[in-house]
């Protein structure tokens, strides 16, 4: 049977502080909900999402059958994370495309479509509104927290932001700030996106046009990285896309790979937010709860009392298995508790949407281990 | 011997309370009891991707890593107890982590196969290599690349300067105490480092 779901939208009157000191007046959040809160409100699970997902995180859209939600496998009824026995939230984050006030929408105070104007947001930000959606529901205290790869830093900031309102955090394949390898790859796609000739500085939604070509080219750069060397070979190999005879021609599609990427990036340039890329990109670069520590993420975390999991994949060179360790490193040298699983999975970063069983076995275990109180039970 | 009498037997010399590090936990079936009728916390270390979730359902906090890339990521003297069960033959640093183990915590407690045991003595007498309930595998097979025996074990804790505050051995449901180098399958040793010298 399918799981049929809706969003929601909650409207924010109250200003929002962001890091960078400027202010959002009002916004608003789409949201989704699976499963029961219970008496208690004990029960509820937040899900924060990566760059280009949304809070559509389980089940599908009432007649649209391709419309499953990003981390469906994850969860729903009977799955690892349980909608049986967990209330599960997923949300939209601000200055995203998928409904949550973004750049797209129009700045009241101006009357303007914010474009490019859009104030710069954090991950700190993004939890400081999930948090304001949660008094809305009543949610004290999440039982957990959970994301992978940008998703996973929000649940390590919700850890140090709002310690006493988070039991559980499940941070899969993240890292406790970027490398300069990975900035550089951000820039490289931003770049892309602010050279093309569309972008208009990002008021491009004035001109009727997208910067599609800017985007395809991100979208392109981020699925290499999201891809492992092996599984790109076994995937596609040095595979020709017509014959197995060469063309001779410098523009033409010759590979399968050439293929698969223009396909991906096409979709992507059709459905994502230019100014929502640079921001949500930013807000990657940016992340570095141990800054104000020197540097120093033993410190940083001595805050935490969440109880953790976190899962990286051997061969995701983005958000490597030793930055995790560094996080684990971190929770242990503060004696805190904590699980951590490195699963040798074949698939890169994107390891952390798919289907290994180690992978689902570990985290379904640990939310069988989560407890809560319940009035009703 | 049963797993219960090696729990036991290990829970007897782990004061109550201990932060705990078990390197190469297995399913944390000690963990689990030590937690539960002991009092102490901590982490298991382990490889093997079954025994890791058989850790987290377990309940058992457990940290996925491969021992022979040592133990940096824990700090000088953060535990009271290391536990090495039945891990040191499978660790091809096995003197580096011992080093390491009375490093990161005050107490070690190492059991492991003593292939100078009279039935191994005897098998590789008649030209065979051992294979008992304890060292189940064939010569090609066997994943014990450190075998020793309990008096090899003596040495390499002298030669580490580490103070051997118990030594004992395990035979069936036995503590062995006369003769253990002959007498036990298991060896048994709580170590301390030379700076706890406690007599």
């Amino acid at each position: 049977m399918t799981f049929i779901v809706s969003p929601s939208t909650m409207h924010f009157g109250e200003p929002l502080t962001l890091s960078s000191g400027a202010e959002l007046a009002e916004y608003q959040l789409s949201f989704e909900t699976y499963g029961e809160l219970n008496a208690d409100k004990s029960n509820a699970v937040l899900i924060c999402h990566a760059l280009n997902a949304s809070h559509h995180v389980a089940g599908f859209y009432q007649g649209q059958e391709n419309s499953e939600g990003w981390w469906n496998n994850m969860i729903g009824s009977g799955k690892p994370v349980d909608t049986n026995r967990f209330f599960v939230i997923g949300v939209n984050n601000l200055g995203s495309c998928f409904g949550s006030t973004g750049p797209m929408h129009v700045n009241r105070a101006s009357g303007r479509i914010y474009g490019a104007d859009f104030p710069v947001v954090t991950v700190e930000d993004w939890v400081n509104a999930q948090a304001r959606l949660l008094d809305r529901l009543g949610i004290a205290q999440l039982a957990a927290v959970m994301g992978g790869s940008l998703g996973g830093m929000q649940a390590l900031s919700w850890s140090l932001q709002y310690p006493q309102r988070v039991k559980h955090a499940v941070v899969i394949a993240s890292a406790p700030n970027l490398t300069a390898e990975n900035i550089a790859f951000n820039e490289v796609a931003r770049r892309a996106i602010v050279t093309d000739p569309d972008f208009h500085g990002g008021h491009f939604y004035a001109h009727g046009v997208i910067p599609q070509r800017g985007l395809r080219i991100a979208r392109m750069l981020g699925h290499i990285t999201y891809l492992s060397d092996d599984v790109m070979n076994s995937k596609f190999g040095r595979n020709l896309q017509e014959s197995d005879a060469y063309r001779y021609s410098t523009q033409e599609i010759e590979f399968q790979i050439e293929s698969y990427l223009r396909y991906q990036g096409d979709k992507f340039s059709q459905y994502f937010d230019a100014n929502t890329y640079l921001l949500i990109t930013r807000a990657l670069d940016y992340f570095d709860p141990a800054k104000p520590y020197q540097g120093d993420l033993v410190k940083a975390l001595a805050n935490v009392t969440a109880q953790f999991l976190l899962v990286s994949f051997t061969t995701d060179w983005r958000f490597a298995p030793s930055r995790s360790r560094e996080m684990v490193q971190a929770l242990v040298a503060n004696k805190r508790r904590l699980s951590y699983a490195e699963i040798d999975a074949p698939h890169g970063h994107d390891a952390f949407l798919l289907d290994d069983p180690r992978y689902l076995r570990v985290v379904r275990s640990y939310f069988e281990n989560i407890h809560f109180t319940d009035a009703t039970a | 011997m049963s797993a219960d009498f090696l729990k036991t037997t290990i829970a007897n010399m782990v004061p109550y309370g201990s932060r705990v590090l078990d390197l190469g936990c297995g399913d944390g079936e000690v963990l689990a009891y030590l937690q539960k009728s002991h009092g102490c916390s901590g982490y298991g270390v382990e490889i093997d991707d079954d025994n890791v979730a058989a850790c987290v359902k377990k309940d058992v906090q457990v940290i996925q890593l491969n021992l022979e890339q040592g133990l940096q990521m824990f700090e000088d003297q953060s535990f009271d107890v290391v536990l090495q069960i039945d891990t040191l033959q499978h660790l091809r640093n096995a003197e580096t982590m011992l080093r390491e183990t009375l490093r990161v915590a005050r107490m070690g407690i190492i059991t492991f196969p003593n292939f100078a045991h009279w039935f191994n003595r005897w098998s590789v007498l008649k030209g065979r290599m051992p294979v008992t309930p304890k060292l189940p595998y064939e010569w090609y097979d066997t994943p014990n690349i450190r075998v020793a025996t309990f008096a090899d074990f003596q040495a390499l804790a002298l030669k580490n300067h580490l103070h051997i505050q118990d030594a004992f051995g395990l035979d069936a449901e036995k503590t062995v105490r006369f003769w253990p180098n002959a007498l036990a399958s298991t060896a048994v040793f709580q170590l301390t480092g030379a700076s706890q010298r406690t007599t």
